[in-house]
């Protein structure tokens, strides 16, 4: 243990707490507000978003001082090490919920409801997959796995080498390489992220396939759009390490920051892997 | 108070606010768990005052004080703010003053977060609390906020949302910082099968809580982008189906309902023991049983469905699922009865909380198998004795569990003694009342009074009366509590650090320890010299 100050570190009383917890107030408030067309929600979800900036920099920032100046030693970086495991973890039950739904939708309650007591409500309701449900008549074309989609897989599964061969260039103190890794990663995202926002483009413009059409449709985007959000703030932290690489910050055997982002990185990833089979090809 | 906080010392370096900044900006784990509990008691009168309001409806056939609207609100706003308000802080605050203390931390794993899991729940709460405002009024679907009535319902439905978003965020937090705390900072020589019981018991919750929360995020949201933006997840017309949304429901649910159960246990297996003045019979087994039931508690969840039209063999399975819990349960009631089997017992109010939990919760346990039975739960299905039942397990097992340890470990957290007498004043009341409340309702519901209805037929009218009295001492009763707390902090009796002689968990030894070197000194030592103190500490306590 070579920093780190002989017991554990417990940061003195800090303000960040409370300014998350006015970040959320206006924005759950301002949300509620919103979602039923009153009119000062704009403006607090404007409120929340701009405090929730500052606690992100300001929080964020703070932990990433206190590491620079040695505060952590080996049982803070096990602590780090448990607490983002299980927060993945989370994620994962998160996308588990979603992804539940699909099965219960595709296995369950679509065939239900082309059987032959629903005949009597939903005369000439087939069922099959994919399908926006008896009720809505709207035709769709769906998502197709082989454009696009298998394109941004290869994309996510390449910036997961190249995050490693960051990390390797790190281990090794090879900084130059580190920055170019990183770099070619926070690109690999991006990229991903700008074929995401076609592919809805394309949906909504070419195939008619929306947020309200039906099954298809609902969980189509939600398990996209969450995953979507999920490289979008996996992107962004990963502009957040480049910046920490670039000023200097972790050590060849020091550098949970990094590491943390890539484990969460590669949850990304894996959860597009799984999101490629079940919504994409089957 | 200020002894004990500065006997565990921290590592702060900086300046400390003061004033109320001092508890907005704390990073202290008791600071936070004084604020857990004076919050989830806040909330207890808050859920407890629409609870008079629903048994004050239902005092007399006919609609007299509460619009059938309203009431439904009132029913539905008591179960979140009871479940999500006042029991689960006030098990997080349990954890936040004792894990630390019992495993010999210096503080949370992640303080900062610490105060932070606190600080979202004031948020969730004024979300709750003021939808009842709004127009259309307050979410009126009932606590499960079944759709198609929590799809329709106006802006209160979406406030709940997110207030549920919050507080599962808060949830999953206190979670891994209590996972990470156990699992990284426990004092050498405090091996896992050494720990307290109430530290087993929170780190298998917290496991829960991290599997579970976020099921539920993923539910809620998907309520609200079917009300808002068009998704059919709960819309059969668009192939969706509201059953779907009962079986995420209690995919979290019934988890959650031993989420607010086991820390319950880690409790009473910590109190009985030390009014026995025995070790607790079968540790091991006790461990293992949490476990059992924790993992069974995961795959039993459409016992809450019977009735929706479910294969035959789904029913089955779920059946004999639910009442395998009930074998891991009996060797705990086993093993805290056999605890007591020729002890030195004396009857403090801490215990007598503990033998009125194994009583009332048994019997909560019971008819939690009575329901489990398909073709007995499709008739008290949606009945009172459904209420009768759950309010047996969370009120005399949970809240009895948390007025035990708040009796327990007060002298502890305050360094004084609460009125024994006026203490037992409020055991007594609470059994009286409650029994008084509830146990009546096994016959509403079993006669076939449904619930979430402020009207009944006249065949009903004695019992609820007799329910609604009982109701209203119990609510009075927990004034007596407020002001024996009160009392206690004030004006209570210096306590010694160690008041039961039967304690033999690490929290009562750390006076003791502060006796042989001072702490502020212990936190400058090195790892390895501060290691030797805390084991001769820990042998101390042998």
């Amino acid at each position: 243990m070579s920093h780190g100050t002989g017991h554990y570190y417990v940061p003195s009383p800090s303000k960040w707490p409370i300014v998350g917890s006015s970040a959320l107030l206006f924005l759950a408030f301002g949300a509620a507000l919103t979602m039923n067309k009153v009119e000062p929600g704009y403006w607090m979800l404007a409120i929340g978003f701009a405090i929730l900036t500052y606690l992100l920099f300001g929080w964020f920032g703070e932990v990433a001082r206190e590491s620079e100046s040695g505060k952590f030693g080996e049982q803070e970086d096990k602590s780090f090490r448990w607490g983002m495991s299980w927060f993945i973890f989370s994620e994962i039950m998160f996308f588990a919920a979603f992804f539940g739904a699909l099965y219960y939708m595709r296995q369950l309650s679509v065939p239900w409801l082309a059987d032959m007591e629903h005949q009597l409500i939903w005369p000439g309701y087939t069922g099959g997959w994919p399908t926006a449900g008896p009720g809505i008549t709207e035709t769709f074309t769906p998502m197709g796995a082989w454009g696009l989609p298998a394109i941004n897989t290869m994309l996510l599964l390449t910036s997961g080498v190249t995050i490693t061969y960051a990390h390797w260039a790190l281990k090794k103190n090879d900084r130059s390489g580190l920055k170019k890794w990183m770099l070619a990663t926070v690109a690999l995202g991006i990229a991903f992220l700008c074929c995401q926002i076609y592919e809805y483009g394309h949906a909504y413009a070419d195939l008619n396939l929306k947020l309200t059409t039906g099954a298809y449709g609902s969980t189509f985007f939600m398990l996209t759009g969450f995953h979507g959000f999920h490289v979008t703030v996996g992107t962004i932290m990963l502009i957040v390490i480049y910046f920490r690489c670039a000023a200097g910050h972790f050590k060849p055997e020091h550098h949970f920051g990094f590491e943390g982002v890539a484990w969460y990185w590669h949850f990304v990833d894996v959860v597009w892997l799984v999101l490629f089979i079940f919504v994409y090809l089957l | 108070m200020a002894v004990v906080q500065d006997v565990h010392g921290h590592g702060h370096d900086d300046h400390h606010p003061t004033g109320i900044m001092r508890w907005v900006c704390t990073t202290n784990h008791k600071d936070i768990g004084t604020m857990y509990l004076w919050f989830s008691f806040a909330m207890f009168l808050v859920g407890g005052f629409l609870a008079m309001g629903i048994r004050a409806e239902l005092f007399m056939p006919g609609i007299q004080i509460l619009e059938p609207e309203l009431f439904n609100s009132f029913t539905t706003l008591h179960g979140l703010i009871m479940v999500f308000g006042a029991i689960m802080p006030a098990f997080v605050g349990l954890a936040n003053w004792q894990v630390p203390m019992m495993i010999g931390a210096p503080d949370m794993a992640f303080a900062r977060m610490n105060n932070w899991s606190f600080w979202i729940l004031p948020v969730a709460a004024s979300l709750l609390v003021s939808s009842f405002f709004v127009p259309g009024g307050a979410a009126a679907g009932g606590w499960t906020f079944y759709p198609p009535l929590s799809t329709q319902g106006g802006m209160g439905v979406d406030m709940m949302i997110f207030a549920v978003h919050l507080l599962g965020a808060s949830s999953i937090m206190g979670a891994i910082n209590i996972i990470t705390t156990i699992l990284n900072m426990r004092a050498p020589g405090m091996t896992l099968m050494k720990m307290p019981m109430f530290v087993w018991t929170w780190l298998i919750t917290a496991y829960l809580l991290v599997l579970v929360m976020p099921v539920l995020a993923g539910t809620v949201t998907m309520l609200l982008t079917d009300r808002n933006f068009g998704t059919s997840f709960f819309n059969a017309a668009g192939g969706g189906d509201p059953i779907l949304f009962q079986h995420i429901f209690w995919f979290f649910g019934h988890p959650e309902v031993y989420i607010m159960i086991l820390p319950a246990f880690g409790v009473v297996s910590e109190i009985i023991p030390t009014f026995s003045r025995k070790p607790l019979f079968g540790y091991s087994s006790m461990v293992y049983a949490t476990a059992s039931i924790a993992i069974l508690s995961c795959v039993v969840w459409a016992h809450h469905m019977f009735t929706v039209g479910m294969p035959t063999v789904g029913q089955l399975f779920f059946m004999y699922a639910t009442m395998l819990i009930a074998v891991p349960t009996g060797v705990k009631v086993f093993n805290w009865t056999a605890t007591m089997w020729r002890g030195s017992m004396t009857f403090e109010v801490p215990m007598l909380f503990s033998i009125g939990f194994i009583f009332l919760f048994v019997i909560g346990g019971f008819s939690g198998v009575v329901c489990a039975i398909v073709p007995i739960d499709i008739q008290v299905q949606e009945t009172y004795y459904v209420i009768a039942h759950f309010h047996y397990v969370l009120v005399s097992g949970a809240l009895f569990a948390i007025f035990g340890a708040v009796y327990y470990w007060l002298p502890k957290w305050s360094g004084r003694m609460y009125d024994e007498k006026l203490g037992k004043w409020h055991f007594w009341l609470c059994m009286f009342f409650f029994n008084l409340t509830f146990f009546v309702q096994h016959f509403l519901g079993l006669a076939g009074m449904p619930r979430r209805v402020p009207d009944y037929a006249l065949q009903f009218a004695d019992f609820n009366m007799v329910s609604s009295i009982g109701g209203f001492g119990f609510g009075l009763t927990q004034l007596l509590f407020l002001y024996i707390v009160i009392k206690c902090i004030r004006s209570g009796e210096k306590a010694a650090s160690k008041p039961w002689d039967g304690g033999t968990t690490l929290e009562w030894t750390l006076l003791l320890l502060h006796h042989i070197i001072a702490l502020k000194h212990l936190q400058s030592l090195s790892n390895s010299v501060r290691e030797v103190w805390i084991h001769r500490a820990i042998k101390l306590k042998k």
